[in-house]
């Protein structure tokens, strides 16, 4: 019996009935990340203390929490104590951290153990997995495409059912648009409910990690584990946490979702319009109603992200300069030179172009024009969705208006081409609100995802509103064929 | 030509917290290379700081001394820049809202008192330490001072000579080491300042060009650096040049300014809100805690002193001047009785030894306890006056009690009627001539018999019952 395309839910039966013990279960994952390597989800692997946490897990012989023996995938941004750490950047190539982010040790204290660490966009920096040091990550749905990012290497080997749920990040849009074009459920929380402390800072007040899975239970199951207030990120929240399991199954009658009325949904591809057609029918035969919203700022929500996040990541970046950790350029003159080629050598393209803008928009003269100008709209666009929600539940939109795409067939002319990508994700970043991704279904044999977007601390709705959907319809369960890998 | 110089001083205080603005590892100083440093200190990817709010208690109790507005919402800012011992390339620091505003501190010139108005003071991280010299063909970085907090006041620029920037960093020394916000130990960097220079034709309203002189720690540097650059500057000036705007350096070995390297200094340093960090709120109840606790400040020193204590102004004001001076006096007054004599030593002997040897009263080997029994000893008669000079000498070189002292070169004094008589029965039997020519008149002869005396006894004979009984026997 193989446990691959198995959720953690089924996964937890078959330990609780003791049909597969940790150990087994670690090792078939280490193997499917082994014969599906072709994919290049994984850019460290961690077999040898896996093994051994899992088999402590076994030696234990009690089940504390439902991730208890379950295998996860970590995205390659969270610090991992002894475990390479890369960010997918040359620059880090060589850098193991000395302690290990919350969110993955809150996850690896419930019992779940990590098998490896997933590629990224470097410094998550990129929609299509691209950017990595460690090379493009392929879509289990068809090979040569990518998976989105930047979490794509998580989105993939959810995707590919070599682990059941994974980690990532979303700045922009970085767990829901690979979840997405990966045909899995991804979760952005909102900023704050899990802790940022050992997670890899591109743009610290978008930042926010979350849960990749095959359902929106195991993102629930996840989420329960990530969140929290941490007394080492300040800016993490001091709410309590709900159960986001207990209240999962709850009907959705009267339920109000709200449609954006400035996301022209008629340009995009029928296909997807289609999809998101269907998915409305079905949610409005669950009891849901549907609400035209007005929120007039959002159509400044690419332009505005594209200021503050590299601005941030400018300075989130300075600290890579080859002096205290990670790549440094040989043969230098002097400190500005080490500087100069540690960084030229170390940071690839799109890293480069990202610093290069932030530093503009920070520099004397242009800060009033951009950065501020960008935060001032930032605020429109958050007031915006407060006026929103005063009249709906969630807000519905496609999560990426396209399915994946072939490699370098996006963005290596024009940049803003991908920046695009983010389109339909960027918006709750902006105003640090939760969103969750869900497949519904498929154009052109590849998978297209729903996004839903909640209120503040209102992850339960939203998983709530993605588990009844999922208990009524089959998209979440279609598996890639993956021969081709 | 007559002209004016217009000088502001931006200093730096390094505040006495324990653990550092943003971390929770030791300021202590003199700890061996990267030891008090942590994950958050070297910057390593993914930390993040957390605010150490003694810091702020710190600063907001310095802008309570100097009657400024406190900003109980303050938020922080990063300071763009790379240097090697800038761990993050960054320095946190507050560039909009500061924590303190306004307020004012006085300064004692020579004849009169001065109010200079302070514009802000604001915290921020230190960084680094560079180490050039100690490896062939390498830099050292020193991490340990990385984070460690610093409150910049800025003065307005209202200071009109080096000796009036000497004066304000003398009340700036003393008001921080008072409310306990900062040790104030300049040759250790924690209170050091740059000061910016500028001269203009009297009468002039607009500024001169100015210039800036960082980064220096001693009383005696900032007058020297000062007075050397407004010479330099009026040189310029009066050549029919013009003064660049620059940031300089005082080297004191070659008592000069110089320009520091360009590259030393980026020139925009992208400030922006500090996104890790939520603004600081410092509540009411907060604001109230700090007033409550708030330390005796030198005036108030001063008039207690006076009122309670009786002792004169000039004395109150000596002791009170400075922080370590008071509290030794404040503890020793709880061991003796003797005010008077205790200020006496104070502003005589030990502050002459103490002067003798530059060193705070904290660093010697005195203590409140052992210099409150000295004064105990000589009010109790037990030693003389003279003898209490000789004991503290030992007391500072062996940190000795006085009765031990007392008790190992049995110096006790003899103040036994019957075995001082006895002595000056001695004397007197073996000088009969002196004693002739006393009693024909000679009365400065008197002094010879104390002297015998005090020779035979070693000084430790009771000076008054000496007196009176020699009286007596040479009637």
């Amino acid at each position: 019996m193989t446990i691959q395309f198995k959720s953690i839910t089924e996964l937890r039966a078959m330990l609780d009935t003791k049909s597969i013990s940790a150990s087994e279960l670690t090792q078939e994952s280490l193997q499917l990340a082994q014969k599906y390597k072709e994919l290049n989800c994984f850019v460290t692997m961690n077999e040898e203390l896996g093994a051994k946490n899992a088999n402590s897990i076994d030696l234990e012989n009690k089940t504390t929490s439902m991730l208890s023996g379950i295998p996860l995938a970590q995205k390659d941004l969270f610090c991992t104590e002894g475990l390479r750490t890369t960010c997918s950047s040359k620059i880090l190539s060589n850098f193991i951290p000395p302690y290990t982010a919350t969110a993955v040790k809150k996850l690896e204290d419930a019992g779940s153990i990590t098998i490896g660490k997933t590629n990224m966009d470097e410094f998550a920096m990129g929609s299509s997995n691209e950017t990595s040091f460690f090379g493009n990550v392929h879509n289990p749905w068809k090979k040569g495409y990518v998976p989105g990012g930047s979490s794509g290497g998580s989105a993939s080997a959810v995707s590919a059912g070599i682990v059941p749920a994974a980690t990532g990040t979303d700045t922009g849009g970085s767990i829901r648009q690979p979840a997405a074009h990966c045909g899995i459920t991804g979760l952005k929380p909102t900023y704050g409910r899990v802790s940022r402390w050992g997670m890899i800072a591109f743009a610290s007040s978008l930042d926010q990690a979350g849960p990749l899975a095959r359902t929106a239970e195991d993102c629930a199951i996840l989420l329960n584990e990530m969140s929290g207030h941490d007394s080492k990120d300040t800016t993490s929240l001091n709410s309590s946490v709900p159960d986001f399991l207990e209240n999962i199954n709850q009907p959705l009658d009267g339920l109000k979702i709200g449609i954006i009325k400035e996301f022209n949904l008629s340009d995009l591809d029928p296909e997807v319009q289609a999809r998101f057609e269907d998915s409305k029918k079905t949610y409005e035969k669950l009891g849901a109603h549907f609400v035209d919203v007005s929120l007039p700022n959002i159509s400044a929500s690419v332009p505005t992200y594209y200021s503050i996040a590299p601005a941030e990541c400018s300075s989130n970046l300075s600290r890579f300069d080859g002096v205290r950790f990670g790549y440094r350029a040989e043969d230098t003159d002097d400190l500005n030179d080490l500087y100069i080629k540690s960084r030229s050598e170390g940071f690839g393209d799109e890293v480069k172009r990202r610093v290069l803008i932030g530093t503009y928009a920070l520099s004397a003269g242009y800060y009033d024009a951009y950065y501020k100008k960008a935060q001032q709209v930032r605020r429109l666009i958050k007031n915006d969705f407060d006026h929103a929600f005063q009249s709906v539940d969630v807000l519905m939109t496609p999560t990426s208006p396209n399915t994946a795409f072939k490699f370098g067939s996006k963005g290596a002319q024009n940049p803003v081409e991908l920046y695009l990508e983010d389109l339909f994700t960027i918006s709750s970043n902006l105003a640090g609100l939760p969103a969750i991704s869900i497949p519904h279904g498929q154009v052109n044999s590849l998978p297209v995802g729903l996004q839903l977007i909640g209120n503040f601390l209102r992850e339960d709705q939203l998983l709530n509103a993605s588990h009844i959907f999922q208990q009524n319809s089959d998209f979440h369960l279609a598996q890639p064929n993956l021969e081709d890998f | 030509m007559s002209w004016e110089t217009v000088i502001g001083l931006e200093t730096h205080v390094q505040l006495s917290t324990k653990t550092k603005l943003f971390s929770r590892a030791s300021t202590a100083f003199g700890a061996s290379p990267n030891t008090n440093v942590n994950l958050i200190d070297c910057g390593l990817p993914g930390v993040l700081p957390s605010v150490n709010k003694e810091a702020f208690y710190k600063a907001i109790r310095f802008g309570m001394a100097v009657n400024a507005q406190i900003n109980q919402t303050s938020i922080f800012d990063r300071k763009n820049y790379f240097y090697a011992d800038l761990p993050k390339g960054y320095q946190i620091t507050q560039m909009d809202l500061p924590i303190v505003l306004g307020g004012s501190i006085d300064i004692q010139l020579e004849e009169s008192v001065k109010t200079i108005n302070i514009t802000r003071a604001h915290l921020e991280e230190d960084a680094g330490k560079s180490i050039h010299d100690e490896y062939d063909g390498f830099s050292a970085i020193d991490l340990n001072r990385a984070g460690t907090p610093l409150l910049e006041i800025v003065s307005e620029p209202e200071i009109s000579n080096a000796k009036e920037a000497v004066a304000y960093m003398k009340a700036m020394h003393q008001l921080v080491t008072y409310l306990d916000v900062s040790d104030g130990n300049m040759a250790q960097g924690s209170l050091r300042c740059d000061a910016n220079v500028s001269i203009r034709k009297k009468g002039v309203k607009e500024l001169g060009t100015r210039t800036e002189i960082k980064n220096i720690n001693s009383f005696k540097f900032i007058e020297k650096a000062i007075n050397f650059e407004i010479k330099r500057q009026i040189k310029i000036l009066e050549d029919g040049e013009k003064v660049t705007q620059e940031t300089r350096l005082y080297d004191s070995s070659k008592d000069e300014t110089r320009p520091m390297r360009s590259k030393e200094f980026a020139n925009d340093y992208r400030y922006f809100p500090e996104p890790d960090l939520l603004p600081v709120i410092i509540s009411d109840q907060e604001i109230q805690k700090i007033r409550d606790e708030f330390p005796e400040l030198p005036k108030e020193k001063e008039a207690r002193y006076q009122r309670e204590l009786g002792l004169s102004e000039y004395d109150s004001q000596i002791i009170s001047s400075s922080k370590s001076m008071a509290d030794f006096f404040d503890a020793s007054v709880e061991k003796t009785k003797n005010y008077p004599l205790l200020s006496n030593w104070l502003i005589g002997e030990i502050s002459a030894y103490l002067n003798k040897e530059q060193i705070e009263i904290h660093e010697s080997k005195l203590t409140a306890d052992k210099v409150a029994m000295l004064i105990n000893r000589i009010d109790d008669q037990t030693i003389s006056g003279k003898i209490g000079k000789s004991i503290f000498e030992e007391m500072c070189l062996s940190g000795c009690t006085p009765d031990e002292i007392i008790e190992s070169q049995g110096l006790k004094q003899i103040s036994d009627d019957g075995a001082i008589e006895e002595i000056i029965m001695t004397v007197i039997n073996e000088n009969p001539s002196q004693v002739e020519a006393y009693l024909g008149g000679k009365d400065k002869l008197f002094g010879f018999f104390v002297g015998q005396v005090m020779k035979l006894t070693e000084g430790k004979a009771n000076p008054k019952a000496v007196n009176s009984i020699l009286k007596e026997k040479l009637k």
